[in-house]
């Protein structure tokens, strides 16, 4: 499956820019794939079991994945998977 | 619908003729009108922080007629600030930022009453602080304190208006409402310290707070009034470089310990939770450490080593300590190899955190003698060469 994965600016810069093109049948194939293709980029996705954190939401299109399976949502042809980091400023 | 305490409108105090001509643009308004601007003055709001967020929030809040304006903040308004927060002034550096919000928002609207509080939020004070207000608005800058607005708006029913900022970007939500998620639903754990770096650090557009402390304003005030759909269980996202605003749906987790299983019936330690201080290996203290009039003395000694500076390029252009090599923390494991681990190794950054992190690095790859410069290039401006910038 074809997706999209977003990234914020401030992690735009371990990749290529914001939009990553990906594939993979689940929410965690396609952030596997994106890991192994940006290793700076990897660690701030995932744990380092492949787990997602708490403090990294995953919208897929506009859902939490958290209520959808986590990293086992499936996921079809022309989604997008969004990045939303926890920040604090103010 | 998840309305702050909503006075009877024969409870209302009147409004003078002063009040009716100042807010002739909302009264003329139907959703508004005379009873919801009396609704506005019989209200109270705490904003927490009067920094990026609190500055635009105090303006736009004052300027509306809500009657009543808790303001908490202990810190001083510092020249740094003035590139966004915008209720301080020029001559007002060196003011705690409490007093010099306040006379900003007297100015704006005499007949707003504001109430301060000198403070920290903590575990101990914020139930009393919150406890009288109607809604509190949260424009602190640090997770801790929004973990502690957050659990201690849900203890005591109080709609948390989320707003939060960093570079180009930023977040905004209604939380802990009755049927709403909260914070927690959101982020159930903070990140670890050190991982997001502060806008102090990383920066953040001056105009941000002002778009984001606007909306946290118009959220606040339809909560008041009781209007259209506030943004209850959706986290709008801002993006300001492709200007862009994205909603997302946000639930309410059925296993929050916060607003869903209410185990957390009490105000915790948040500096613990969110790790502040009780991690040795964020702790900058645990590595050797070297300070500004040390370094001093080793460079006039002529001692051979190597002064490694961590910022980014942008940084470098802005201020830079004789004599040392660009090396960004982002690039810095593929470059160990340009490094000499038979040489004296100093690393600096702009305050520290970032060289720290240099350093357990560069000990984790074998190099034995490495020191951190303590309070970075900032510090070296104050105590050793103030033609150095500070930025």
């Amino acid at each position: 499956m074809a997706v999209t994965l977003f990234l914020p600016t401030v992690l735009a810069k371990l990749a290529d820019g914001r939009a990553i093109e990906s594939t993979g049948s689940t929410v965690g194939a396609v952030v596997a794939d994106v890991a192994a293709r940006y290793p700076n980029l990897a660690p701030r996705l995932r744990d380092e079991a492949g787990q997602p954190y708490p403090f990294v939401t995953f919208y897929l299109n506009d859902e939490d994945i958290r209520f959808n399976g986590g990293f086992e949502a499936p996921v079809t042809d022309g989604d997008e998977l969004t990045v939303v980091p926890a920040i604090a400023g103010g | 619908m998840a309305t702050a305490t909503a006075p009877l409108a024969t409870q209302l105090e009147e409004l003078s003729s002063d009040e009716i001509l100042r807010y002739s643009r909302h009264l003329i308004l139907p959703e508004v009108a005379l009873e919801g601007q009396q609704r506005l003055k019989a209200s109270r709001v705490l904003l927490i922080g009067a920094g990026g967020l609190g500055s635009p929030l105090a303006l736009y809040l004052a300027a509306a007629g809500i009657g009543t304006i808790g303001l908490v903040d202990f810190d001083v308004v510092d020249v740094t600030n003035l590139q966004r927060q915008i209720v301080h002034g020029s001559k007002d550096v060196g003011r705690p930022k409490l007093e010099s919000a306040r006379d900003r928002v007297r100015d704006m609207n005499p007949h707003v009453h504001v109430e301060g509080y000198e403070t920290r939020l903590t575990s101990e004070n914020a139930l009393e602080i919150m406890r009288d207000y109607d809604v509190v608005i949260d424009g602190t800058d640090n997770f801790a304190t929004r973990y502690l607005t957050n659990d201690a708006c849900v203890i005591l029913g109080k709609p948390n208006v989320y707003g939060s900022i960093y570079r180009f970007e930023g977040q905004s939500s209604v939380f802990a409402t009755q049927e709403g998620p909260c914070y927690r639903c959101l982020y159930p754990e903070p990140p670890p310290p050190g991982l997001v770096p502060s806008c102090a650090e990383g920066g953040v557009l001056g105009v941000l707070p002002g778009l984001v402390g606007t909306i946290q304003a118009t959220e606040g005030i339809k909560l008041l009034l009781g209007i259209g759909e506030p943004l209850i269980g959706r986290l709008l996202l801002i993006d300001a470089l492709s200007m862009q605003f994205r909603t997302m749906r946000l639930r309410k987790n059925p296993t929050c310990p916060a607003c869903g299983t209410h185990e957390i019936r009490e105000l915790i330690d948040y500096d613990q939770f969110c790790g502040v201080g009780g991690d040795p290996e964020q702790d900058p203290h645990g590595i050797p450490e070297m300070t500004p009039a040390e370094l001093a003395v080793k460079q006039q000694r002529g001692d051979d080593f190597d002064l490694i500076d961590v910022r980014e390029p942008h940084e470098w252009a802005i201020a830079r300590i004789p004599g040392a090599r660009l090396v960004p923390l982002g690039a810095f494991t593929e470059s160990l190899s340009s490094l000499d681990s038979a040489r004296d190794i100093v690393v600096h950054c702009k305050m520290g955190g970032r060289s720290a992190k240099a350093v357990r690095q560069l000990q984790a790859a074998g190099f034995k003698r490495v020191w951190n410069l303590a309070g970075g290039i900032l510090r070296w401006s104050d105590e050793v060469d103030p033609r150095i910038p500070k930025y």
